[in-house]
């Protein structure tokens, strides 16, 4: 590793280098600081948050990036375009559609892989419909995303609040996880579907290097447009639901670690690009709860810190677009 | 009469107008000519109060501009500059009735409405008068504004470049309106116009502007001559007379 | 006239249906079974009167704020809930219940109005650096902004045991509305009247400052005038009932389809489908889970949101 600090290395691999050690203290220090010795309880309560955060990091980080070359700008996200909301909304409306007692028999793993397979066709229907070039302009494709997010999560609460009130209560815990209440309930099989989409991808990564010219360029360099659409929004959906089953929908996240990553990585390279971002996201998230957590004693303060840097990240690139 | 003194206008160290004085008498029509950037809409603007002036003064009939109030001034002066969006829905009617606003203060009495409609039929709109300005092409909604300052009735009207969007045949009509206007109702037009053949048929007096200065004034006759054209635009236009109209030849 | 009658009868009519619709038992019949400070008069009186007349003073007030918030923004998606005027009323709120707690009901009012007209009118003024044809850049960024500032309020209320009250500004509830706690809305009314009287210069506000100017009218003052009404109409909405999403979007846009935006003929129109809007969703939010209610920002919510895809989606939409 020491090897891959010398300067002579390209930018890329010096940056991915230097992140990863970062990342690592910053989880070490999060397994550590303030544990007092009661090390079985510690490791094992703080373990399955840091994996959580570690798979949350990961796909936000590779969800955001993908989506992004798919649709060759690099605005866009899928949080942004309603795609966190999308599974809140699948989410409740099969506990809506089949009663909490009949949920409540299913193992939450098994439930997890259903909301998965609904999420993978209603992303696709809704890429199809915003992305069919029917929608001329950029501005109206972030405009109608973000409404159609405020339009799931209403729907959403708008069962919630229709189910018996006991009901809601029963399932308001696997409803809202966030930072602080992260779902362990589904840690092992969310790596499993992490490693899924991951292998998934691993054979076209330079073909996403490609598709980032867009459409166009992509076809007429004999690239089967298409099919690997298809597979990036599978990955993209399969992560997606992840980090929203795990902590809920964290809107600007994804947003503010790829403009980052770009900078950083210096280089369009999804091979560079992802795992810088990876880096980034996974640090920052743990790092961030680690500060916020055990330095200001603000538990449920790391969402909000993300919503409002992320806020102002996406109004000023928003911004720089119009001029 | 307007009268401009010693008026500038600048941005930054970019001066658009520079020191312009300037009389422009009452009645008949007045064009403004000279090339892009040389000051002409700047010009206008600031006769009508829509800039500020950096220094210098405008009167209109001794009223100076910044000071006289907003309704007095509007009584007496319209404007209309180019590339007007809007995006409210107004239909044409509406639009041409707000041109009585100075006057009625939204309580349209009946000569009002006949003003309006006057207006309306001057410039050939009657026809499409409930239609909204977003569904009726670029030259019927330019012709629309102009409808709208004509309703204003003010003795001074002030027009950036009336043809824009026209096709030749409301450019010409657009023109003998203005011209019949100005004659019969002893109006004081003043335009921005970029065809030096159209001021040069319909004017009685041209002003051509160079960098921000008025660098020659007169009647048609003393300035559509190829000597004073090259010195405004600076290329050599020959200068033909058809049928009593000095005619000047720019695209060969 | 005749369709503006047929708008009011309908309009009356829902308001009527309001009285009579709840868990406790208010009809006809129980109210002469019963005697005046019986059960049924008593319920009327004190709840479904104030709770109608809240609703259709505040579905008014909010549809016509939008309507001149469009105008002065010259954009068709601007609304206090797309340019975040709601926001900065909230945060306002908040700001006085950190600093004066005790403070009385004018003062509260008084400085959220004044956090929500400092927020507009820098929002609008950023607006006019951008070219006035990207339509859709005002409700995104505003949207964001919104969000923005609900993060700084949402951090205030977390360190300050102030989730509650935030909680109850940010999602519409007419279900605690009693007599006694809805009369700050009259104060809406007011100002939609005062909308009305001056709806002329709006509408010339909306065709930009150099017509405004042209027409004779001072720009900066009709443009304040109007942030001022939308300012205060929104915070006094805030505070009593919690925010109602895009009522001011899809109310005047609406309209518009069919009359157009020339504010004195619109605003009528909008007043009516603005309070007919908010009564038959708070009704369907009584009827839908009887006995529970389901609260009107989670109905806007819903058909908010759909009819501003509606109108961004539509055909002849020509935007941008």
């Amino acid at each position: 590793m020491l090897a891959s600090l010398d300067p002579s290395q390209p930018r890329p691999l010096r940056a991915i280098a230097v992140l990863a050690a970062i990342a690592v203290a910053v989880a070490v220090a999060f397994m550590t600081i303030g544990a007092n010795g009661q090390w079985d309880f510690v490791l094992s309560f703080r373990g399955s948050k840091l994996a959580a955060m570690a798979l949350v990091g990961y796909a936000i980080a590779v969800s955001t990036v993908l989506f992004q070359t798919i649709t060759a700008n690099r605005i866009l996200t899928p949080a942004i375009m309603g795609l966190d909301s999308l599974f809140i909304l699948i989410q409740t409306s099969l506990v809506f559609a089949l009663g909490s007692g009949r949920v409540a028999l299913i193992a939450p793993q098994a439930m997890f892989l259903v909301h998965c397979a609904a999420m993978i066709g209603f992303s696709w229907l809704l890429y199809r419909t915003l992305f069919s070039g029917r929608l001329q302009s950029l501005h109206l494709v972030m405009l109608v995303g973000l409404v159609l997010g405020v339009l799931f999560r209403s729907l959403a609460t708008l069962m919630q609040r229709i189910m018996s009130p006991n009901e809601f209560i029963v399932l308001q815990d696997r409803l809202f996880a966030n930072f602080n209440a992260v779902n362990t309930d589904v840690l092992l099989i969310s790596a499993v579907a992490v490693a899924a989409a991951t292998m998934l991808g691993w054979r076209s990564l330079r073909t996403f290097d490609v598709l980032a010219l867009g459409r166009d360029a992509a076809i007429s360099l004999g690239v089967d447009y298409k099919a690997t659409v298809t597979l990036v929004l599978i990955i993209v959906a399969v992560l997606v639901s992840v980090s929203t089953a795990l902590v809920g929908p964290v809107t600007f996240f994804g947003l503010l670690v790829a403009s980052l990553a770009y900078r950083i990585a210096g280089s369009s390279k999804h091979i560079h690009v992802l795992p810088v971002a990876v880096l980034l996201a996974i640090t920052a998230l743990i790092g961030g709860q680690l500060v916020l957590e055990r330095v200001f004693a603000l538990n449920t303060a790391l969402s909000i810190i993300i919503e409002f840097a992320g806020g102002i990240a996406f109004i000023i690139l928003t911004l720089r677009s119009a001029r | 009469m307007i009268v401009t003194t010693n008026l500038t206008k600048t941005y930054g160290s970019a001066v658009v107008v520079n020191d312009v004085s300037l009389k422009l008498p009452r009645g008949g029509v007045t064009s403004i000519i000279g090339s892009n950037g040389a000051g002409k809409s700047t010009l206008l603007a600031l006769a009508s109060r829509l800039l500020p002036a950096t220094s210098g003064s405008v009167t209109i009939d001794g009223l100076d501009v910044t000071t006289t109030p907003g309704d007095m001034l509007a009584r007496r002066l319209s404007i209309l500059r180019q590339d007007n969006h809007i995006a409210a829905r107004l239909t044409i009617r509406d639009l041409v009735a707000f041109g009585r606003y100075p006057h009625s203060k939204g309580r349209m009495t009946a000569d009002d409405e006949k003003m309006v409609s006057d207006a309306i039929r001057y410039l050939g709109l009657e026809a499409l008068s409930d239609r909204f300005l977003d569904e009726i092409s670029g030259g019927q909604r330019q012709r629309a504004f102009v409808a709208m300052v004509l309703a204003q009735d003010t003795d001074y009207v002030l027009l950036d470049e009336p043809l824009n969007n026209l096709d030749m045949k409301h450019a010409v009509s657009m023109m003998k309106l203005i011209r019949r206007i100005a004659d019969e109702l002893s109006k004081t037009f003043v335009l921005v116009l970029h065809d030096i053949n159209f001021a040069s048929i319909y004017s009685d007096h041209i002003v051509a502007m160079r960098e921000g200065t008025v660098v020659r004034q007169g009647t048609p006759r003393e300035i559509v001559r190829s000597d004073v054209l090259n010195q405004i635009f600076g290329i050599d236009i020959a200068i033909h007379e058809i049928d009593g109209h000095r005619i000047g030849l720019y695209y060969v | 006239m005749l369709p503006l009658a047929l708008g009011i009868a309908v309009v009356l009519i829902l308001a009527i249906t309001s009285l009579f619709v709840g868990v406790s038992d208010v009809s006809l019949g129980s109210l002469l079974a019963s005697g005046w400070n019986d059960g049924p008069m008593q319920v009327l009186l004190v709840s479904r009167v104030p709770r109608t007349l809240a609703l259709i003073l505040a579905g008014t007030a909010m549809a016509v704020s939008g309507t001149l918030m469009q105008m002065l923004a010259r954009n068709r998606f601007a609304e206090p809930s797309t340019v975040g005027t709601v926001e900065a009323a909230k945060l306002g709120f908040l700001a006085v219940l950190v600093v004066a707690p005790g403070a009385s009901v004018p003062v509260k009012l008084v400085v959220a109005s004044g956090f929500a007209l400092a927020s507009t009118a820098i929002f609008l003024r950023i607006l006019r650096q951008l070219p006035i044809h990207a339509t859709l850049i005002v409700p995104l960024i505003g949207i964001l902004l919104g969000g923005v500032i609900n993060a700084i309020a949402t951090f205030i209320a977390y360190r300050f045991d102030l989730m509650q009250s935030l909680a109850s500004w940010s999602t519409g509830d007419f279900s605690m509305i009693l007599e006694g706690r809805y009369e700050l809305l009259w104060i809406g009314l007011a100002l939609t009247v005062l909308a009305y009287v001056m709806a002329d210069r709006f509408t010339v506000a909306g065709m930009g400052r150099d017509f405004t100017v042209n027409l004779g009218l001072d720009y900066r003052a009709v443009v304040s005038l109007g942030l001022i009404i939308v300012s205060i109409v929104t915070a006094v909405i805030v505070v009593t009932v919690g925010m109602i999403p895009f009522l001011g979007l899809v109310v005047p846009n609406l309209v518009s389809l069919t009359l157009g935006d020339n504010v004195r003929r619109t605003v009528p129109w909008v007043a009516l489908v603005g309070a007919g809007l908010v009564l038959a969703c708070d009704i369907a939010g009584r009827i839908v889970n009887y006995p529970y209610e389901i609260p009107i920002g989670t109905m806007l919510g819903v058909v908010g949101s759909g009819l501003f895809l509606y109108l961004l989606l539509r055909k002849n939409a020509r935007l941008a």
